[in-house]
């Protein structure tokens, strides 16, 4: 059976906890922002064949996280979208849209 | 140096039925980039959850696409299930395990007739539909829906198929292999599917791996994944052995998924042969607290559903990683270097669900 | 001729506004055999210029609403708008989504509602049926506008 292991990390180590799962060859799976009062609780979920390792950090509201779309590419999707639906501030990312990715009525909605 | 300029792709564009935007970046008639833009369809069903009860979001969780919408009550429902701890009945697992496959060979159909009218050759998406129409017969009969079921719920499936109707849909399928035989060696066979698809789109393994993507798309180019091996459904009861090929390119992806078709008639067949017999649901009491991450094989790849709960009937947190999704970095490294000619078959060869990328 | 005659085979263009895709697929589904509405002479096109109805799923954002405007006038006059599905009619289950103004009619007139969620090959067909009546009125509502013109026109020039 395919095993999945949370660990906790701080928004300084997470490039280079990041850089590790790319060494040890990890795919990226997805990276998911939930609303926690006061702040957020970001998880970035990493493959390894079929065995999942999630990196989780909780952030304050205003709280700057830096994008890790220079070592996973793809990551830049889920990144706009995270800044776009819950206004969760990262930089560096790739390809920025500055909020357009998704160009909702309402800015934020799960802020 | 011949000069670059930029071709508006979509939203609304013939041969898809979905919105979707590209800034294509030419040089003469070949694509060096392209740039995405979403959003046309997005909705923002996963903050529904805060309006309605964990029980009630199974018909949202249906609803997210309408072509893969068994597997997303599925995938919700069983990751809701494993954070109360329920104990679906076998019969209720087997049963899923069955609708899944259906909607596997329903979809890949549904692509198939896609692809072949972006070709340009009508007929043969026309007789690919008609294929389908039987799959959709066979959901009508065993649920009384033909896109949308909603036999899904927590603690199990509200339907059961008798034997007698699983005899049928056996025959049925049985009738269906030798045509869809015929019908799928055109699309392999034919020299004028083959002078569009070969050599064109390629996607390294490498690639597939660094930008994430996922299900036929990924194993055409020579990944050997699928979720289905993880242990959920009744998979893990019978024989199974992913689909893969090292081409890479978009006639490889088109013998996968023609590939999976046959394989998942087997995996009826095997199922129908060996389902347990019992009860089909359970009743739920309580309200859900925890969270857990559940990963589904879904007919366009790996989706990933998050729930998050917290004790009352009105969860935290819903999020679904859709298949599409994964899949659009990888799309967009295949669009560079072809012509733009050739950018809605390639667009089409992902398999691209809009409606599930942008929920 | 031309006039009357357009309604026995229109041309159908469809759009999906922000529906799950299951009408999509419901409408494509009436264009292929078993349901084959084209043996009817209707016709699915990808140009707005040669559409007469325009047949939307989905409800509108405010993403896609200039879309779906555009689409709109691009069409040729006489035409005839068909909501698809319950989230065209009125956002049905998503109606609540922050991201949902509503059904179409919150920024086209819509001439006719198919209901059902998904929508069944049958009701879009019916649907269609009532669109193409709907249609020939307003050609021949469209005929008199221009022999009425056209009359005056003659009129100032006898003049």
């Amino acid at each position: 059976m395919p095993q999945q292991r949370f660990k906790k990390v701080t928004p300084e180590d997470l490039v280079a906890e990041v850089l590790m799962l790319k060494h040890e060859n990890y795919r990226l799976i997805q990276i998911c922002a939930t609303r926690l009062p006061g702040g957020y609780e970001l998880t970035y979920s990493f493959g390894l064949e079929q065995d999942v390792t999630h990196l989780r950090l909780t952030i304050d509201e205003n709280d700057e996280v830096l994008s890790i779309s220079n070592i996973y590419a793809p990551s830049f999707l889920y990144e706009n979208e995270i800044a776009d639906l819950f206004g969760v501030k990262i930089k560096f990312i790739s390809l920025d849209y500055q909020g357009n990715l998704y160009r909702t009525s309402r800015k934020t909605p799960f802020k | 140096m011949s000069t670059r300029s930029i071709v508006p792709f979509g939203p609304q564009h013939p041969v898809l039925p979905e919105p979707i935007h590209l800034d294509l970046v030419l040089e003469d008639e070949k694509v060096v980039e392209a740039i995405p833009s979403i959003g046309f369809v997005h909705r923002g069903l996963e903050k529904l959850v805060e309006k309605k009860d964990f029980n009630d979001y199974v018909y949202v969780a249906e609803r997210i696409c309408g072509i893969c919408s068994f597997m997303h009550g599925m995938g919700y429902c069983e990751a809701v299930e494993r954070i109360m701890e329920v104990e679906v009945p076998e019969r209720a697992v087997w049963l899923r395990s069955i609708w899944c496959e259906l909607s596997r060979i329903h979809s890949h159909l549904l692509w198939l007739g896609l692809l072949a009218d972006a070709l340009g050759f009508e007929s043969l998406f026309m007789h690919t539909w008609r294929m389908r129409e039987k799959i959709l017969d066979m959901f009508e009969y065993s649920t009384g829906g033909r896109v949308i079921f909603s036999v899904n719920k927590i603690g199990g499936v509200r339907r059961d198929m008798d034997s007698a109707m699983l005899d049928d849909f056996l025959r049925i399928l049985d009738g269906m292999s030798a045509e869809l035989k015929e019908l799928t060696d055109t699309f392999l066979g034919d020299k004028a599917v083959a002078g569009r698809l070969s050599g064109v789109g390629f996607l390294t393994k490498e690639q597939a791996h660094d930008l994430g993507a996922v299900g036929p798309f990924m194993r055409s180019s020579g990944i050997l994944r699928d979720t289905r091996t993880t242990g959920y459904g009744a998979y893990r009861h019978i024989d199974f052995e992913p689909i893969v090929s090292t081409a890479g390119d978009s006639y490889a992806r088109t013998d996968v998924r023609i590939r999976e078709i046959f394989q998942s008639i087997g995996l009826i067949r095997q199922f129908a042969a060996k389902i347990p017999e019992g009860d089909i649901n359970v009743t739920v009491k309580g309200f859900p607290q925890g969270e857990h991450f559940m990963r589904v094989e879904q007919p366009r790849g790996e989706a990933v559903y998050y729930v998050k709960a917290n004790g009352t009937k009105f969860l935290d947190r819903v999020r679904v990683r859709t298949p599409t999704f994964a899949n659009l970095p990888a799309m967009l490294e295949t669009l560079k270097g072809c012509q733009l000619a050739d950018v809605p078959v390639l667009i089409l060869t992902i398999d691209p669900c809009i409606s599930c990328t942008e929920r | 001729m031309a006039k009357t005659e357009l309604a026995k085979s229109p041309w159908l263009l469809h759009y999906d506004g922000s529906s799950c895709n299951g009408c999509d697929i419901e409408v494509l589904a009436c264009l292929t055999p078993v349901y084959d509405v084209e043996r009817l002479g209707v016709i699915n096109t990808g140009n707005p210029k040669h559409a007469d109805i325009l047949l939307i799923t989905g409800g509108v954002n405010s993403q896609n609403e200039p879309v779906v405007r555009q689409i709109y006038e691009q069409m040729p006059h006489p035409k005839v708008v068909c909501a698809v599905g319950i989230c065209a009619c009125n956002g049905g289950i998503f109606k609540e989504c922050y991201n949902i103004l509503g059904g179409v009619d919150k920024v086209l007139p819509v001439d006719v509602y198919v209901p059902g969620c998904a929508a069944r090959p049958e009701a879009i067909i019916d649907g269609v049926v009532k669109a193409l009546a709907i249609l020939r009125e307003k050609q021949q509502a469209l005929g008199k506008e221009e022999t009425a013109k056209e009359a005056a026109s003659d009129a100032t020039a006898a003049v």
